[in-house]
């Protein structure tokens, strides 16, 4: 054994730039381990698509606000973010106490905030971030979406809901968007009203980089209700996915019963997708529209089996409730899209029975939802050892690369 | 043929106080170094979970949660007895005396040898 207590001369060891990560640490610096997986896993071969990635519209919130139509909302919602003390980044949002919990009070800092240095220069802050990101997991190109806009769903006023949907979409395409071809969008819909859909496809369908539309899944209507089939028809017929964006909710009448955070986002980002895809299948959305591309985002993929078969099993007994229905449940879900975060992986053989069960070769699209506190990096699929290598390449980016048409 | 092991010099003693630690990078490896009860331990500074970078997370004590006699909840509390790094990547909590999940023990840290002299602090890779 050699004792290297010094190498020419020099102490063998560095003392590493930075000893702590907190909230003002480069993110380059927060994924270098991930930038290892690069060359471990040759992620460079691949062309890799994150499907659901964040940045933090509170930021630019002023900006979004000023963007709003109505001169009276942009007035109400201006004057709130001067009188209150706290409405800077918040005015008009419904953006729940419960969520600041996210981060584990601190442990996970990158889920608080990115409040890196980021020389001031003509290119907006959240590029330079979002290029950040994709550049340390290997990451091709991202489809990005805001974060407290995600809770619009269950905001308790709709006129600010579409006002504030309209504002931020216009804000996104004009400041983002056509600044870095990688970055890719669903854009959120203003569920509250069809009409306001109907513009939203409109004015925003055409625009390169909106790779289709969003439903944020955190509300109390059914997707199936009439009203909503020309939003439906519109897409299928401009060849743009749906997808439906889950998210947490403290307010329901299951989570209300909850008293820690890991309760609540363990089960209400699922069961918010699970309530819509059920409402989807059971009133027979698939026959209806079935060139209509569906996908569930940020629900992981442990539900899908589950649902596949309690809805067979109650649908066989009750055909009459489903007439619409042809096959299966199941089979409809098997020719659904889902991303692939926060992937399930405690237990192996059930992780695999999944990817089975929800056609991952062709269905499941890599996400990593950086910066949330339970983001995936691309490894995550590139280690699976039951994966073809084609099958990851889908995975990865090549099945987005066709949904999207990218 | 694994490669050989080497001694490495990495500080003098009080750059690793009681309760903190040091991340190094030594050749390729970043390590971190932490004491606690008198104790060095010293690790890889890659997570079990997504190979995050765990040694420099936050340092805490263990919570834990005080159940009375009758099987009631009296509330959260630290354990001072037991120190936690928390990887930043999401939060996984590793004991640093024995490098392991509380709640899934296979999920540990790669441990590297650690020792002390006259002069200061040593591990060998
Ligand atoms: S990589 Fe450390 S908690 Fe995930």
């Amino acid at each position: 054994m050699a004792d290297t207590k010094t190498l020419n001369g020099v102490s063998a060891a560095r003392e590493h730039a930075v000893q702590q990560i907190t909230t003002r640490t480069d993110s380059r610096e927060i994924l270098a381990n991930a930038r290892r997986d690069i060359e471990r896993y040759h992620l460079d071969d691949y062309f890799i698509v994150d499907v659901d990635a964040h940045h933090v519209e509170f930021d630019s919130w002023a900006d979004i606000l000023d963007t709003l139509e109505n001169p009276v909302l942009r007035y109400n919602a201006k004057e709130m973010t001067k009188h209150w003390p706290n409405a800077k980044n918040l005015a008009f949002s419904n953006h729940p106490v419960g969520l600041t919990f996210q981060d584990v009070f601190g442990r996970i800092p990158h889920q608080a905030e990115l409040g890196e240095y980021v020389e001031k220069t003509d290119e907006h802050r959240d590029l330079t971030l979002v290029r950040r990101a994709m550049d340390s997991m290997g990451i091709k190109m991202q489809v990005v979406f805001p974060q407290p806009m995600l809770e619009m769903g269950l905001h308790p006023e709709p006129d600010i809901v579409v006002a504030m949907t309209f504002a931020y979409n216009r804000w996104f395409t004009r400041t983002i968007l056509p600044r870095e071809k990688r970055v890719k969008s669903l854009l959120c819909l203003p569920f509250h009203d069809p009409d306001a859909c109907m513009k939203t496809i409109q004015e925003f369908g055409e625009i390169p980089g909106v790779v289709g539309f969003m439903i944020t899944s955190q509300r109390h209507v059914g997707v199936h209700k009439n009203m909503y089939m020309r939003i439906y028809r519109e897409l299928e017929e401009r060849g743009l996915p749906l997808a439906f964006h889950a998210g947490p909710s403290w307010g329901d009448t299951m989570t209300t019963t909850m008293n820690r955070f890991v309760s609540v986002h363990s089960m209400s980002f699922v069961t918010c997708n699970m309530t819509h895809m059920t409402n989807w299948i059971i009133n027979g959305l698939p026959e209806r529209f079935p060139k209509l591309k569906v996908i569930w985002i940020e629900s992981g993929l442990a539900w899908v089996p589950f649902m596949m078969q309690r809805l067979d099993h109650e649908y066989l007994m009750r055909q009459s409730d489903a007439p619409l229905l042809k096959r299966l449940p199941s089979e409809y879900i098997a020719d659904m899209y889902f991303t692939s975060q926060p992937l399930e992986v405690t237990i192996p053989h059930m992780l695999e029975a999944t990817f089975k069960a929800v056609r991952a070769e062709t269905q499941l699209l890599y996400s990593s939802d950086w910066p949330h506190w339970d983001f995936d990096v691309p490894a995550r699929i590139a280690g699976l050892p039951f994966l073809t290598e084609q099958a990851k390449r889908n995975i990865l980016g090549e099945t987005a690369r066709k949904l999207f048409r990218l | 043929m694994p490669a050989a092991t080497q001694k490495a010099y990495v500080c003098a003693s009080d750059r690793v106080p009681e309760g903190g630690r040091l991340v190094v990078d030594i050749g390729d490896a970043t390590i971190g170094i932490f004491r606690f009860e008198g104790n060095l331990y010293a690790y890889h500074n890659i997570c079990a979970h997504q190979g995050g970078p765990v040694c420099q997370g936050t340092l805490i004590p263990r919570v834990t949660e005080k159940i009375d006699a009758g099987g009631e909840s009296q509330g959260f509390d630290f354990d001072r007895s037991s120190l936690h790094i928390v990887c930043p990547w999401h939060g996984f909590e590793y004991d640093i005396k024995t490098g392991e999940h509380p709640g899934r023990r296979a999920a540990r840290l790669i441990r590297v040898p650690v020792e002390e002299n006259h002069d200061g602090i040593y591990v060998t890779l």
